[in-house]
């Protein structure tokens, strides 16, 4: 009997602190406009804050704009160092490219002058991997348009010189006739067999004769 | 019993000699094997002085250097002659004497020099037959020594063999001393080598003309490989320079014309030109490398070289029918045709297992046979015009250098040595009426 009256009790304070508690709203901030807008009581320290409202005098309109025009100098001239700075810059950019450019020039015509195509023995049909470094030619061929140039076809020392320079005739025209195939123009290719008069490696193993059964191209 | 016995004995004794009654100097079988031997005793000469002196020991030496060149003699060596040189009758010598020392030929000189000219007597003599087979009496100037008896070789030879010959031929080849390849020309014994091209480029192939007039070969003057034919002595000539490669010149014997592959059509193709280098007619229509012809003596026929079955092997074309007929089945690598001026067989270049030699092999396809072996590269077989020698190249010790060898790979010896190395030798047909 008694905690049933204790508890009825803490449920008849709870309950209304809880509805009064959810139920009122935070007091609003009023607003009171009068104590803001009164500027022009000081306005020789709010000038920096804020651009003044009121008429300058002539005397201040001189000095404003005098330091305007030296403001406007200043970024002149401070856009005029960029520039500058940013030419130089921009040179220094175009030497390097220029100078980038160049060096894959003389790379690719290296490339295209020093990269010989090999064959198997007694054999002028194109390996895979000729077939490779021929498409570089002929993209050199393409960017060149005005350049020329003759394919040697070379054999190694084994065999009799005469077929042997039948041989690197074929050699040299399987390899012209694949470039024409890419659409080079047969004009500017032409092609001669030194057959093993012209080894580039002299000596008389296998390693020799690998190297010097090749296809050749100089630039006329 | 005893009637029989006497009966198989006489008939024993009947065989042999029946034979003695006549044999053959030379054994065509194979005539290299077993060498006449020859006495060659010094010239007799009219006063005893030194100029003739020293001419009648040199034309005496070139006398048996020349036999012995042949491979079918082989000379006595002068110190087992048992008489003093000059002391024999050149004209009715003691043949005992010469039996005796194991001569079965003698050939005895004499020679008087008057001014610049010079008289050479020089007499053939069978020992045993005690018979003078042949006698000439030739006149000449004393330079032309080596004229004089090479023609007198080419009677001996006529007697014995029926053909006169190649005592007047010569020999180009490829050498390397100059720095380039060019083309040199000597006497067939190696005698006076001579450089005849200048181009400092490249020179390959050289061949040929009837009677050594003219010569072709390939040459880089130009700076790709065209073909020239030029006049030896005159300054007359063609130049054949297409597109492509313009190359193994071989004349038709006795005709002033010569086949060479040329390849601007595209494919390397055996071409008959003009001796002025236009084309008369193409030879072979067959795609893939044809190249390397070789004529036979009548010039109806020509071996070549084809890869038409897929390895490099020798091809015979008779050009009045057309039909081709492949020569050669041994090995995968067979080129450098060169057909005998006897007509029965050709000589190439066989390599197997990286190593190059000379084979043989009668034209009916028959009889192959290899003649060098273990013997570095030998390559570029080209007959005498006889057809009893072959000259090749021959990298035996070391670089390469012209050989001789007999038609049966006996009596191989090199030619000639000049600095660099030589290579591609062609032998001249006879120089007839020089």
């Amino acid at each position: 009997m008694k905690k049933k009256l204790w508890i009825s009790l803490a449920l008849l304070l709870v309950i209304p602190g809880l509805l009064f508690t959810v139920s009122c709203a935070k007091k609003a901030v009023k607003v009171e406009p009068s104590a803001v807008t009164e500027p022009s009581e000081e306005p020789a320290e709010e000038k920096v804050v804020e651009a003044p409202i009121t008429a300058p005098t002539e005397e201040e309109a001189l000095v404003a704009a005098k330091e305007v025009a030296e403001e406007e100098e200043r970024k002149k001239e401070e856009l005029i160092k960029e520039e500058e700075v940013e030419a130089v810059e921009e040179e220094k950019v175009e030497a390097v490219e220029a100078e980038e450019a160049k060096l894959e020039e003389i790379a690719a015509k290296n490339q295209f002058t020093y990269e010989d195509i090999y064959f198997e023995f007694d054999k002028s049909t194109l390996l895979p991997m000729a077939l490779d470094t021929l498409k570089k030619k002929a993209e050199y061929l393409f960017d060149h348009t005005y350049i020329t140039a003759v394919i040697e076809g070379h054999c190694d020392e084994r065999g009799t010189n005469e077929y042997n320079l039948a041989l690197g005739d074929r050699r040299a025209e399987s390899a012209k006739s694949f470039l024409v195939d890419l659409g080079i123009l047969p004009t500017r290719l032409t092609t001669v067999s030194y057959g093993e008069e012209r080894p580039v490696d002299p000596r008389h193993n296998r390693e020799a004769w690998a190297k010097n059964r090749r296809a050749h191209f100089v630039i006329e | 019993m005893k009637t029989i016995c006497f009966i198989t004995i006489a008939f024993m004794l009947l065989g042999p000699a029946l034979s003695w009654a006549e044999y053959d100097y030379i054994d065509i079988s194979n005539p290299f094997l077993r060498k006449i031997p020859v006495a060659v005793p010094f010239f007799k000469t009219a006063i005893i002085n030194d100029a003739e002196t020293q001419i009648s020991s040199k034309a005496a030496d070139l006398l048996s250097k020349t036999f012995e060149f042949t491979g079918y003699f082989k000379t006595i060596d002068r110190n087992a002659y048992l008489l003093a040189p000059n002391n024999s009758d050149i004209d009715s010598p003691n043949f005992r004497n010469w039996r005796s020392i194991g001569a079965e030929l003698l050939i005895t000189g004499g020679l008087s020099v008057k001014n610049n000219t010079m008289e050479m007597e020089l007499r053939l003599f069978d020992t045993f037959k005690e018979q003078l087979l042949i006698g000439k009496i030739y006149k000449g100037k004393i330079n032309d020594q080596r004229k004089i008896i090479h023609r007198f070789c080419s009677e001996v030879i006529y007697l014995f063999s029926g053909n006169w010959g190649y005592f007047n031929s010569k020999i180009a080849f490829v050498s390397t001393g100059s720095g380039n390849k060019e083309i040199y020309i000597c006497e067939f014994d190696g005698y006076n080598p001579k450089q005849i091209t200048h181009d400092s480029s490249i020179t390959l192939s050289p061949a040929w003309s009837l009677n050594a007039k003219w010569i072709a070969y390939t040459s880089y003057a130009r700076g790709k490989p065209d073909l020239y034919i030029r006049h030896l002595t005159e300054k007359r000539g063609a130049v054949v320079a297409r597109k492509g490669i313009n190359s193994t010149p071989a004349w038709v014997p006795g005709k002033f014309s010569l086949a060479a592959t040329l390849s601007f059509s595209g494919d390397q193709e055996i071409y008959l030109l003009t001796g002025t280098g236009k084309i008369i007619k193409r030879l072979t229509h067959k795609r893939g490398i044809d190249t390397s012809p070789t004529w036979s003596p009548e010039g109806k026929k020509i071996a070549f070289v084809s890869k038409r079955s897929g390895t490099p092997q020798i091809y015979i074309k008779n050009l009045d029918s057309g039909r081709i007929k492949r020569l050669t089945f041994e090995g995968r690598y067979n080129t450098q045709p060169s057909w005998s001026p006897k007509g029965d067989k050709i000589a190439y270049s066989a390599m197997e297992n990286n190593e190059s030699n000379i084979r043989v092999i009668n034209v009916d396809g028959s009889n192959l046979v290899q003649l060098t072996n273990n013997a570095g590269e030998n390559e570029s077989p080209s007959w005498a015009p006889d057809g009893s020698l072959i000259a090749f190249s021959s990298t035996r010790e070391g670089p390469s250098r012209i050989y001789i060898m007999t038609a049966y790979g006996t009596d191989q010896r090199r030619l000639l040595t000049l600095s660099g190395e030589q290579t591609n030798p062609d032998w001249s047909p006879r120089v007839i009426n020089k």
